[in-house]
């Protein structure tokens, strides 16, 4: 394979994706690599309210289907392999894959975050049988069981109010006093009859002989440990970003996240960051979006100045 | 690749001599239906030495939970009967790492 792309694009959530439309559209020749699901985080979520637009058929799938649609109409190609280093250099950017290498005078790298783990003894052991990071994947098994949610952000009291319409009882454990989801949100869960929340409580343990059995709580300001029986424990704790495979190549701030500029430029030269993967404040699929069009956008014009491409 | 359900799981699965790897999927799980496409280029590559089945979760919940599978995705290794191995969740069940379960296994 010795086609040269104009720009390649490193995972197809909602940032790559649109990194590939705006691409696509400018008449650049992009491809986009996805190691996993198409789609990325939006994918595994119904509850997707907050997208312009999206509001008649709000679930994550069905926007992510039509947003890869939209960048394959108008040219960017695909490809399903995972990106496992670069080697940049001025003009030819080669980015290795597990089966492969790809070449590219641009990098948008839009890989996204994944879920942060608890830390809590129980949970290696128990992933799978009880213990889950997916509400779409794996509600199905606690119909009319009882499952307890860890967290208070966003994430953590969507899907709470998504697992209702599966779980007999959701109860919500957050180590806060009050959450940090947008109010509306908050306002529905309060509301939802099958929705029980404990404040101020970290969960110490996940236990079970196979599958999971209960939890041990642990009141964050009495350090009172109580058992609390469940089906289920879904955790959303917050994420991290996926960015191992770039390091050393761009510039990190001390948690991972790969620094960009205000045009997503990254510390590398024709190399540019768009999505969760970036230090920013708001990590959703709007600026993501946001974040994948600008992307996409910089890289053409620096394509322009630099191999004086003639272009339309 | 053979589909399992509650009929067949103990006769193709738990009474059976040799390997068999069970890909527990469901219907509305992303990342197991993004899998899907890898499970059956494997099915192809190592059919001849290995037995590899799908069950679908969400028609076969009761069997799931009888496995102790609550989770999706979780790729299971039967030995004559026996489970040997596994592995759950999207970020651990890529097509290198059901790949490589295979190899250890047959
Ligand atoms: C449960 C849940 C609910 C959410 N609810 C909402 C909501 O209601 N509204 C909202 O706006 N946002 C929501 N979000 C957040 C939103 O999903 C993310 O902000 C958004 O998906 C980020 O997009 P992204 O493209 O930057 O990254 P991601 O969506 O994480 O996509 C990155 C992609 O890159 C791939 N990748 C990673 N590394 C590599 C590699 N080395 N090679 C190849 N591919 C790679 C990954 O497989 C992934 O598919 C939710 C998130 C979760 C987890």
């Amino acid at each position: 394979m010795s086609k040269i792309y104009d720009v390649a694009i490193v995972g197809g959530g909602p940032a790559g994706l649109s990194a590939g439309l705006y691409a696509s559209r400018s008449k650049l020749s992009s491809i986009i690599i996805e190691k996993g699901k198409w789609g990325g985080q939006a994918a595994t979520t119904e509850e997707l309210e907050n997208y312009p637009g999206s509001i008649e058929h709000p679930t994550g799938p069905k926007l992510m289907d039509r947003m890869k649609a939209q960048a394959e109409a108008f040219g960017t190609e695909f490809v399903k392999d995972e990106v496992t280093g670069f080697e940049l250099s001025e003009d030819i950017k080669r980015i290795r894959l597990s089966n492969g290498e790809i070449q590219a005078r641009t990098i948008i790298i839009a890989t996204g975050a994944q879920p942060m783990l608890l830390g809590a003894p129980g949970e290696m052991e128990l992933r799978g049988k009880g213990v889950s990071y997916c509400a779409t994947c794996d509600a199905d098994f606690f119909t009319e069981l009882e499952v307890v949610v860890v967290g208070g952000g966003d994430a953590a009291v969507e899907e709470a109010i998504y697992l209702t319409r599966f779980a007999e009882k959701v109860t919500i454990v957050h180590r806060r006093d009050e959450f940090r989801a947008a109010k509306s949100i908050v306002a529905k869960a309060m509301e939802n009859e099958k929705i029980d929340i404990i404040w101020n409580t970290v969960v110490e343990e996940i236990y079970g002989d196979g599958i999971v059995e209960g939890v041990k709580l642990k009141n964050a300001q009495t350090g009172e440990v109580t058992d609390f029986r469940t089906d289920g424990v879904f955790v959303f704790v917050g994420t991290k970003p996926i960015a191992e495979f770039a390091k050393g190549v761009v510039d990190m701030n001390e948690k991972g996240y790969i620094l960009g500029d205000e045009e997503m430029r990254t510390s590398a030269e024709g190399v540019y960051v768009a999505g969760d993967v970036r230090v920013k404040s708001l990590r959703q699929v709007i600026t993501a979006a946001a974040d994948g069009a600008i992307a996409a956008t910089t890289a053409e014009r620096y394509i322009e100045e630099k191999f004086h491409k003639l272009k339309r | 690749m053979l589909e399992l359900n509650k009929d067949n799981f103990e006769a193709e699965v738990l009474q059976t001599e040799g390997t068999v790897l069970v890909d527990f999927w469901g219907s509305k799980c992303e990342p197991c239906k993004a899998l899907m496409p890898d499970v059956e280029r494997l099915a192809e590559q190592y059919g001849d030495k290995i037995k590899i089945c799908k069950l679908n979760t969400t028609d076969n919940r009761r069997l799931a939970i009888s496995q102790k599978v609550l989770g999706l995705p979780t790729f299971i290794i039967y030995k004559n009967g026996e489970r040997i191995k596994e592995i759950s969740g999207a970020e651990n069940c890529t097509p290198d790492a059901i790949e490589a379960l295979i190899k250890e296994n047959i």
